[in-house]
């Protein structure tokens, strides 16, 4: 299959790992990824803060750069459910294109370390990813899902939130970061680079705490550390 | 007299917000208080099994009310007339404390007994009524532990969320006329708050109450409690007054049922309310000689007129929306400036008034938009795309408009958004040297960057882009 990879504007600022490790799952699988140059940025950022306008012509720039492409995949759950709601784009999160387009679960990866996962609010109640993630997660070798506790509750990322409301944003960060310590993990994944930027900048100023990771970048591995 | 309106916020919600955060036992009253009845929302919820049907049958419901509102108002006016209630109507919160005032007045009386009403809240009316040389009595637990304490409520349905019991005695201790009972056990402070309301209802000419229904079919008013408060305020003073929003109509009587299965279930997580109250009109011989029912506008009419933002209007103030809300749990209510706090405030109080409005503009940024609150609302309000919505409906400050201006200027094209990224990577070369060792994070950075890192690292450009990965591996 042909699949476009919407890679997102934080991950292409931030953090390229995330688009790479989808092109690598995929291209392992067999599949053909295509990069349309022109992608920049959904709007999502715009349109949640408060502008619409600016949001709308940035929705129409993503329509047009994936223009004639019948799948599109992003390896974030929040871009993903905006340009679902914005636009007529085919866009799957990578666990959806995974498990109900592709009909996979075991990508072949190898990932010896122990893992938990935070559902993001996007991923968990706009997309209703359910146990998609968890599920490809426990199909790699080596692998042990650990549960978080509380895992539906919200990082308190939030986009500006976390800079408009910074008191509360850190009081969220501060009780999702215990609730991932607890665990014991090496590692925390997740569906969406923003929430892990944030939960992991956390996590790094807490000794002994799991490290972030985009849950595609374990799905790409095939044995040494991420 | 001008006084601030009790659904205006006064300090920006990220200010008052702090100020609640310092306080660590408000954050463990709140944390157990919202975990417990959460748990217990979500238990009963999931033995209906036609709850979602019922959710949007509500919705619905209370849609058509919304569609038809001046029609429903004037059809349940001449019900209730006609069963001979006197129907006034208010188009704001001066004119309804005024007619209040004017009709316990009317009747010789300083005093009025109350059940908790988020309408009466939402006017100020106790404090109306006491300029005007009337007492109001709170006859809810938990709204008369936070009247004796002289505060403000701080959630719609646990007003005194916010205290243990502890801290409920020391209160008693104080205030209350004849408490002398030195443990905490809920059951003896219920037991002296009854014995110290018993006296009062006994004594009382005059009620006031809201109504959590009006249906416009039959003219009746419906009311729900827990404690039996309400039944004593309904039947026992000879004059009654009702505080109604306009949008607490139902069409028809058989659209109640929905309501009463939904309400219960999702406010104190129970299956059944133990009192529900029907009454229509006046009755010779049995309950209060004189119904007046106030018709509350106060910005609805307004509201219901924004396409989006109207759904607001739905609310039947079950409060599982704050119940759920993370941002809620951490704050607690005062941090809103409103009676109305948590989801359903930041999206009610600031379309009640007008963003314009002291800080309400500030309340729609007071959430992550995590959508918990749409999950759990009995008439599926979509709150998170009501905050979207007033965030760009409402005012904001001009650096940032011009900043996110720019920001969409550049990614509105693939040459000027490589050349950002181009520059952030540069800047960033000697950053990655200074952080590496603690693995390529950002502990302190200068504004604006420093609201970040004032509670987590920020993360640092890589040194290959994506575009340059894709080229080289990648390229025909
Ligand atoms: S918005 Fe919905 S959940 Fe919140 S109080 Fe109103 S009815 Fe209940």
């Amino acid at each position: 299959m042909r699949i476009a990879l919407l890679v997102t504007c934080l991950n292409e600022a931030l953090f390229p790992r995330a688009g790479m490790a989808v092109v690598t799952v995929l291209e392992r699988l067999g599949h053909t990824v295509a990069f349309p140059p022109e992608q920049t940025c959904c709007g999502q950022l715009h349109a949640n803060t408060g502008y619409a306008a600016p949001a709308r012509e940035l929705e129409r720039h993503t329509e047009a750069a994936f223009a004639g492409h019948d799948v599109i995949v992003t390896p974030s759950g929040s871009c993903a459910a905006h340009l679902r709601a914005h636009t007529e784009l085919p866009v799957y999160e990578l666990s959806e294109l995974l498990v109900d387009v592709l009909g996979v679960t075991d990508v072949g990866a190898r990932f010896p370390h122990r893992v938990t996962y935070h559902p993001t609010c996007h991923g968990l109640r706009m997309l209703r990813l359910g146990d998609r993630p968890q599920r490809l997660l426990r199909a790699v070798s080596g692998l042990e899902l650990v549960d978080l506790p509380e895992p539906e509750q919200c990082c308190g990322f939030g986009g500006t939130f976390a800079l408009k409301n910074p008191g509360v944003s850190g009081a969220m960060l501060a009780d999702k970061c215990a609730n991932a310590v607890s665990t014991g993990a090496e590692y925390l994944a997740a569906a969406d680079n923003s929430c892990l930027a944030h939960i992991g900048g956390g996590l790094a100023r807490r000794p002994g705490a799991p490290k972030p990771v985009h849950y595609a970048e374990i799905l790409a591995g095939t044995g040494a550390a991420a | 007299m001008s006084r601030h309106l009790p659904i205006v916020a006064v300090t920006p919600f990220p200010a008052a917000a702090a100020h609640e955060l310092k306080d660590a036992q408000l954050r463990a009253n709140l944390g157990r208080a919202t975990r417990t009845i959460r748990d217990k929302r979500a238990r009963v919820v999931a033995e209906v099994p036609d709850w979602e049907e019922l959710r949007e049958r509500a919705a619905r419901t209370k849609d058509e009310v919304l569609d038809r509102l001046p029609e429903l108002l004037a059809r349940f006016e001449r019900a209730a007339a006609a069963a001979g209630a006197s129907v006034h109507h208010a188009a704001d919160a001066a004119a309804a404390n005024a007619i209040v005032a004017e009709l316990v007045r009317a009747q010789g009386a300083d005093r009025v007994v109350k059940i908790k009403s988020m309408a009466t809240q939402e006017i100020g009316l106790n404090e109306a009524l006491a300029e005007a040389g009337i007492t109001a009595i709170e006859t809810d637990l938990a709204e008369l532990i936070v009247q004796l304490a002289d505060d403000t409520p701080s959630h719609i349905l646990v007003p005194a969320i916010h205290y243990n019991r502890s801290q409920i005695r020391e209160i008693f201790a104080a205030r209350m006329p004849g408490f002398s009972a030195e443990s905490d056990e809920p059951a003896v402070l219920a037991g002296a708050a009854r014995e110290y309301l018993r006296r009062t209802f006994l004594s009382a000419e005059v009620a006031v109450c809201g109504a959590n229904f009006a249906v416009a079919e039959t003219g009746s008013l419906v009311i729900v409690e827990s404690e039996g408060n309400g039944r004593m305020c309904l039947t026992l003073p000879g004059t009654l007054i009702a505080v109604v929003g306009v949008e607490k109509l139902l069409p028809r009587m058989a659209d109640l049922g929905d309501f009463l299965r939904l309400l219960p279930r999702s406010s104190t997580g129970e299956r059944m309310n133990p009192y529900t109250s029907v009454f229509t009109g006046v009755t010779p011989d049995d309950g209060p000689r004189r119904l007046h029912i106030v018709l509350l506008d106060n910005g609805r009419t307004k509201t219901a007129q924004d396409p989006v933002g109207r759904a607001a209007l739905r609310c039947i103030r079950c409060s599982a929306c704050l119940n759920v809300c993370p941002v809620y749990e951490r704050t607690g209510g005062h941090a809103y400036g409103s009676v109305y706090p948590g989801p359903i405030g930041a999206i009610l109080s600031p379309q009640l008034t007008g963003q314009d409005a002291g800080a309400n503009s500030s309340l729609p940024f007071a959430s992550t938009l995590c959508g918990a609150c749409y999950d759990v609302c009995p008439v599926k309000i979509d709150i998170p795309e009501i905050l979207v919505h007033l965030r760009q409906t409402g005012p904001k400050p001009a650096a940032e408009r011009a900043a996110m201006a720019t920001l969409s200027w550049v990614m509105r094209d693939r040459r000027r958004w490589r050349g950002a990224l181009r520059a952030a990577r540069t800047g960033a070369v000697p950053l990655r040297a200074l952080t590496r060792r603690r693995g390529g994070t950002l502990r302190r950075a200068p504004w604006p960057v420093s609201a970040w890192t004032a509670h987590r690292d920020a993360p640092l450009p890589p040194p290959e882009s994506f575009r340059d990965w894709w080229r080289r591996t990648h390229a025909e």
